[in-house]
């Protein structure tokens, strides 16, 4: 790490109306994840002297002749001692024009678990291959997560071009490769960069040993990248989260309620149903601390008052009266499992969709998804452990859902082990009936 | 109906989205949490947090309790902010001192242990005794690698420990509170925010904060590199020198430990500047509490400290 003593100025950022971009990491073991996102940490003027130098004197003290950049990322005492990444971490740097927040996942044990958790918010996936090795079952898998979360966009990054002589013939061929595969999948926008993270070429600054490569660098096309029309703004949603009555002398009859857009766009004035119940109003206003705005939109949080009194709490939906989800009890979704203990079917667990809490039951299991494959198998009796499959769920109480494919936020759930209280299943519903 | 809305008209900067994801765990936690207390330092995370609580429940009041341990070295700046903020909110203060603590055998002074480390005990003592089940606290992940890993609802245990190797998985926006008797749930709403996001919102919203955080003149001496404010607390040892600087402070805790800066920053867009051009964390540069090894936030984190 030629310039890691190199005169650092961090970029003044001084914008407060800077844009936001939220990108998954993905990739195996040793392909260079940790380097990478510490050249872009690096490059972007985002690491600081003293984290440098914790590094540096780390780096001494384990005998290594290099700054080890992933000492920076590896923020556990227990992943230092054994040089891996155990959990994901979520890293922050900014450009002029973007604020970013890296989800690193790690590369290897409980992968699956670990991608889901990082890609459910990702924005973007970042998948990264070795040009030597090629795609790999890991970057085939890493991919099909990303689609099956929907994860709009996705570069592959095409690293360790220094040790293949900056070759074209190479990129190229895994670029082939991959769009083949990619077929299978629902990618919508695909970037492939080649790159050398330890050397830093296509990170940041362009490389001059890759004349033929005419693309965008990897940090200028995280930079402009288009995120903002991923949202669904035709379909309008807001889970009711919490009432909100004063009841003091000057707000003594107000009663809102507050909740985050999670589709289409609100106007006071709107004709409106509330769900389960059916019972229809009118948007009478939608107040954000002490204003009144003329209309809220994903990812907004804000307060909703209705011009009638009906019945609305935590759990309800406000959605349009001729574009409202149907009230579903038997669910039909993919579902990640993230525990030890094996799904199995007629099992009873806690489910969480939007602000609903309710009880569900695995009625059947589907298939089992192979993510290497793509292969279902139907034979399957259970989920383990960081395993996906398709079931059909009877919840306790009505889900207001919609496909995940039309919107994260209504389209996903958790699912609650009653007697651990821990998080094992994370699911996306393809229809509810 | 008219013309479908183009996706270029409906664009939250960065920093309004962080706002609606923090009131969105704020309205989330008073839901689902039986007795939730916010962690109050008085410091600018804690009040960009009470900021956001006062806006997420509005019109109505903070619908829970602040709680601020105190150390008995705190910064008199800070806790006349701290009053005047909970004089305007009308909201219920309770002070957990590590001083009494110490009087009442809850936590011990051996004369070599800070008492910022003191803090741990306390705050756990002051959970305990109250039965919260959930507590608000200002960390960043951007702050210290440790923090990098935190979740936004981390998971204590009876004793009040952080087990990083057994957190939940936290998907989407959709946050687990399920806690046992006894446990509690530390709630970070500040999680994706960093030390510039908090500066940029302060200036926007026009937040009170302790003068202290403002370029001004005090009578300091330099201890390991960090300028020390003179204090009966904090008596200087031999070869160190009282001497009057123009300084002010990134972060605030126990005046026996934090250092203030050399800076001319009198005005929010000045420290903007400075915080943006700095090479140093707000940890780095001033606080001694990290300094103890590599792993020191993690410790205290496992322990249970915010």
């Amino acid at each position: 790490m030629a310039d890691t003593t190199a005169e650092n100025t961090q970029t003044t950022i001084v914008s407060d109306d800077m844009d936001l971009l939220r990108f998954a990491t993905a990739g195996s073991v040793d392909d260079g994840k940790s380097t990478l996102i510490g050249r872009l940490l690096l490059d972007s003027k985002s690491i600081f002297e003293d984290q440098l130098e914790a590094v540096e004197t780390s780096s001494q003290a384990k005998g290594y002749d290099y700054t080890d950049l992933a000492l920076l990322t590896d923020g556990l005492r227990s992943e230092r001692e054994q040089g891996i990444t155990i959990d994901v971490a979520y890293r922050y740097f900014a450009t002029p024009n973007r604020k970013f927040i890296i989800a690193d996942t790690p590369g290897h044990i409980q992968y699956t678990r670990n991608m889901v958790t990082g890609a459910s918010t990702a924005d973007l996936g970042l998948v990264l291959v070795d040009a030597r090795q090629g795609l790999t079952e890991q970057s085939r898998r890493h991919a099909v997560l990303l689609s099956l979360l929907r994860v709009p966009h996705l570069v592959l990054a095409i690293n360790k071009m220094d040790l293949v002589d900056y070759s074209q013939e190479t990129y190229e061929k895994i670029h082939q490769e991959f769009k083949q595969f990619a077929t299978k999948l629902n990618i919508p926008d695909l970037e492939v960069i080649p790159i050398s993270a330890l050397k830093g070429d296509n990170v940041v600054d362009r490389s001059e040993h890759m004349s033929w490569y005419s693309g965008p660098t990897l940090l200028h096309h995280l930079e402009h990248v288009h995120v903002a029309s991923d949202r669904d703004l035709m379909d309008t949603r807001f889970p009711v989260q919490y009432v909100v009555r004063p009841k003091s002398d000057e707000f003594h009859d107000y009663r809102g309620y507050a909740g985050q857009v999670a589709g289409g766009v609100l106007k006071p004035g709107d004709e409106v149903v509330v769900l389960p119940s059916g019972m229809t109003s009118t948007i009478e206003s939608i107040d954000l601390f002490d204003q009144q705005l003329d209309e809220a939109f994903p990812p907004m949080s804000v307060t909703v008052r209705l011009a009638d009194d009906v019945d609305v709490s935590r759990g309800d939906m406000i959605a349009r009266v001729k574009n409202a989800p149907t009230p579903a009890q038997d669910i039909d979704a993919m579902i990640c499992w993230m525990t030890n203990k094996p799904l199995q079917p007629r099992q009873k667990l806690a489910i969480k969709h939007t602000t609903r809490t309710g009880r569900a039951m695995v009625k059947d299991l589907q298939y089992r998804l192979d993510v290497n494959t793509l292969h279902r198998d139907q034979d399957t009796q259970e989920l383990g452990l960081n395993e996906i499959g398709r079931v059909t769920l009877r919840t306790t109480v009505p889900l207001l859902c919609d496909p995940y494919s039309k919107n994260r936020t209504t389209g996903s759930f958790i699912l609650i082990d009653e007697q651990t209280g821990v998080t094992v299943g994370a699911g996306m519903i393809n229809s509810g009936s | 109906m008219s013309a479908p809305p183009t996706h270029a008209d409906y664009q939250l900067s960065q920093l309004e989205q962080l706002e609606a994801e923090s009131i969105h765990i704020f309205r989330e936690v008073a839901a689902e949490f039986e007795k939730p207390v916010l962690m109050f330092s008085g410091g600018k995370d804690s009040i960009v947090m009470l900021r956001l609580a006062e806006k997420a429940f509005y019109p109505a009041k903070v619908p829970f309790p602040l709680l601020q341990v105190d150390t008995g070295y705190d910064f008199p700046e800070v806790l006349d902010c701290r009053d005047r903020w909970v004089d305007r909110l009308g909201t219920r203060m309770i002070v957990a001192s590590v001083e009494e603590a110490i009087k009442n055998g809850i936590v011990h002074e051996d004369g070599k242990t800070t008492r910022n480390r003191l803090q741990i005990g306390t705050l756990l003592n002051a959970i305990e005794e109250n039965a919260f089940t959930a507590a608000f606290g200002g960390g960043r992940r951007d702050e210290e690698k440790a923090r990098a890993k935190e979740r936004v609802y981390s998971h204590r245990d009876e004793f009040g420990q952080w087990d990083p190797k057994m957190q939940r998985p936290e998907l989407w926006s959709l946050y687990n509170g399920r806690i046992h008797e006894g446990e509690h749930m530390r709630v970070f709403p500040l999680s994706n925010w960093t030390e510039l996001d908090i500066w940029h919102y302060i200036g926007r919203e026009g937040i009170d904060i302790p003068s202290i955080y403002y370029s001004h003149q005090r009578r300091v001496f330099n201890r390991g590199g960090m300028w020390m404010t003179e204090s009966e607390f904090n008596p200087c040892r031999e070869g160190e020198e009282v001497v009057e600087k123009t300084v002010r402070f990134r972060t605030v805790g126990d005046l026996t430990l934090t250092g203030a800066v050399e800076s001319d920053a009198d005005t929010i867009a000045k420290i903007i500047d400075e915080v943006a051009a700095s090479r140093i964390t707000e940890r780095g540069a001033t606080r001694g509490d990290d300094k103890f090894s590599e792993a020191a936030m993690e410790d205290r984190k496992k322990e249970g400290y915010f």
